[in-house]
């Protein structure tokens, strides 16, 4: 984090002024800033804002039970009682969305988390040890990539049975390549700087060279790469919850929604229509948030 | 060339092997009793034991590996449990039904993806640019699944333009020779069954588009991006050549060569991956015939689809890498 700060004042010898000042901030503050200025990437952070507000306040938003309806109201159409309609069951659809933002978030981050924690470790081992280490895990990887991710997810489900935990587990698994290959990348070309060539020199150990110089410096792309495989981890597991492999009923979990109200197309349309809204703003929000995200961290590759 | 080839092929021997394994490990992976789980708590004992038999249960499990690479090899995935079908069949025929979606679809996906992608380039930050690219993010975002309910509630029953759901009406046939309808019903000179065929592909074909669609577009956007600040673009304007052939003659062509990798992974992806779609739209093909398996436990169908279709995906990356060399000699291939 130093070295851009360095870098920034030793090319200017003259004094700072004010606005010199401002500019030179840590590589953190400085991606915020550009953050800030990229409205498309405000935009998704809003997104996703608004999905935390509605997972830790579901209790205190939701106007009615998500898992309970009334019988007599069931399928009633978007009104001043039920915003958004009822399911076949008389339950509110707004109140079942709005806690199913929190059991999304629990998907994307748990299963982006053991993707990363698993994936991470695979990529530093292969790309800082390399030899039969490289070739053993890379090998692994690519008869990994040599399945469509659902099918392989669908595969693991199978495997562990059905269940809301499992799913998060097998959607976790098939986005390790992705992880593992860019840490590799990244830690391939850290491995060759000259900081990490003078902490060897200075006697520092594997380890140390490993969690204070490689993985720090890996970080930027490792959080790009987070931020849009919790997109895309949100939706492999609403699939697998369509499917009926995922969260099972009543969890008001929005792929599982969407399987529930699927034979009432004709008669409630809304109760397939906003489930599958807030699946595909919650993703459109992490891609671009996770686009943004890269082109503040690395300014060069915005053309 | 011939070389590279061979090579590539040796490389596929280890993660062929791999595929194999994991495909034969997923029976065994499951806890308890293969046989007692297909068949479920009630099975009597005499059952139980003959499955086992069948499925060569109480062979050591090297031995049964070892069977079944030699039945793999020799095109034998055995038998289905719930139809007793042939598996090689069944997978094949329903793999004809992907195939034809697949095409159709990845034709939309090309042609709408690489025009939006080329347009948007060619005006950046124009209004066409920054639509398009919206639509893209949008499209990549989208569960398919969705999409698709979407489409059978507004095409299907509310407009009443297609069918919301198989491969054709029930009252049409078709002689079928290839499997691909649409070849087989030209073939029998029905273009009644033709027109039916079609309409009834529409809607999953483009649902499935969506996602390559937006893909390509991006890909072909930021590719073109790229070509057009070279400094021969540069040369092709300065000598005064109409910006239509700088466009055409020499972007395009140049711009290519990142596209073809996404239109070749993303047909891959698609082959063996359209599990959503098909599930939506009741289509007979080998994504949901997989569903279908996994939900029967009909353990050898799961097996060889995941055989099949990691095959198709290892060799489809094969082919568009040797497009490569094809589409830029300057790539060497080692």
């Amino acid at each position: 984090m130093k070295t851009i700060k360095d870098i920034n004042t030793g090319t200017t010898p003259q004094p700072l002024t004010d606005e010199k000042l401002e500019i030179a901030g840590g590589l953190w503050q400085d991606t915020f800033k550009r953050l800030k200025k990229n409205k498309i990437a405000v935009f998704g952070a809003i997104i996703i804002g608004i999905l935390f507000f509605c997972a830790i306040f579901a209790p205190f938003l939701a106007p009615h039970d998500p898992e309970n309806g009334l019988l007599k109201d069931r399928q009633q159409p978007p009104s001043e009682k039920y915003l958004l309609g009822t399911d076949s069951q008389g339950r509110d659809v707004l109140s079942r969305i709005i806690h199913g933002a929190g059991i999304s978030v629990q998907i994307g981050v748990i299963s982006v988390g053991i993707a990363l924690l698993i994936g991470t470790t695979l990529g530093v081992l292969s790309g800082y040890y390399g030899r039969w280490i490289d070739v053993g895990i890379m090998r692994l990887v690519d008869i990994m990539l040599a399945f469509p991710t659902i099918l392989l997810a669908l595969a693991i489900v199978t495997v562990l049975g059905p269940s809301l935990k499992n799913a998060m587990i097998a959607v976790g698994i098939v986005n390790i390549p992705r992880f593992a290959r860019i840490v590799r990348a990244s830690v391939l070309s850290v491995k060759e700087t000259e900081y990490v060539e003078a902490s060897k020199a200075i006697g520092c150990t594997d380890m140390q060279i490993i969690f204070r110089h490689v993985l720090p410096n890996c970080l930027a792309p490792i959080i790009v790469q987070a931020t849009l495989t919790i997109g895309t981890a949100i939706l492999e597991a609403a699939g697998l919850s369509f499917l009926g492999l995922g969260a099972q009923p009543p969890m008001p979990e929005w792929g599982a929604m969407l399987a529930d109200s699927r034979g009432y197309l004709r008669q409630a349309p809304w109760s397939v229509m906003y489930p599958g809204l807030a699946i595909m703003l919650t993703v459109l929000g992490f891609n671009l948030l996770g686009d943004g995200l890269r082109d503040a961290l690395d300014p060069r590759l915005k053309e | 060339m011939v070389n590279y080839i061979l090579k590539r092929l040796l490389m596929l021997i280890p993660v062929l092997t791999g595929v194999s394994l994991l495909a034969f490990s997923i029976i065994h992976m499951i806890p308890g009793d293969p046989a007692r789980i297909i068949l479920g708590e009630r099975a009597n004992e005499a059952s139980i034991l003959a499955l086992q038999e069948k499925l060569g249960l109480n062979e050591p499990l090297y031995i049964q590996f070892f069977n079944f690479l030699k039945n793999v090899l020799s095109g034998d995935l055995g038998t289905s449990i719930i139809t007793n079908d042939k598996v090689t069949y069944e997978l094949l025929i329903s793999f004809a039904a992907t195939l034809e979606l697949t095409i159709v679809a990845m034709i939309i996906a090309v042609v709408v993806g690489i025009a939006a992608g080329t347009i948007a380039a060619v005006k950046q930050y124009s209004i066409f640019d920054n639509l398009s690219m919206v639509g893209a993010l949008v499209g990549v975002s989208m569960p398919i699944f969705w999409l698709g309910l979407l489409m059978i509630w507004a095409f299907a029953y509310k407009l009443g333009w297609f069918p919301p759901s198989g491969r054709l009406d029930v009252a049409i046939d078709v002689p079928r020779i290839t499997h691909l309808l649409l070849f087989d019903s030209l073939l029998a000179g029905n273009l009644n069954a033709f027109k039916n065929i079609l309409w009834h592909l529409f809607m999953p074909s483009f649902a499935l588009a969506t996602i390559p669609m937006a893909i390509i577009a991006r890909m072909t956007r930021s590719s073109m991006l790229e070509v057009m600040r070279q400094d021969y673009i540069r040369t092709a304007r300065a000598k005064g050549l109409p910006e239509n052939i700088v466009i055409f003659k020499h972007a395009i062509k140049n711009a290519f060569l990142p596209v073809i990798t996404v239109i070749g992974l993303q047909f891959g992806i698609l082959l063996g991956g359209a599990v959503m779609t098909e599930t939506v739209f009741s289509y007979p093909g080998l994504g949901r015939r997989l569903y279908l398996a996994i939900m029967a436990r009909d353990y050898p169908v799961v097996q060889g689809g995941i055989l099949l279709i990691s095959f198709c995906f290892v060799l489809v990356n094969l082919l568009v890498d040797l497009t490569y060399n094809y589409i830029d000699p300057r790539i060497k291939l080692e």
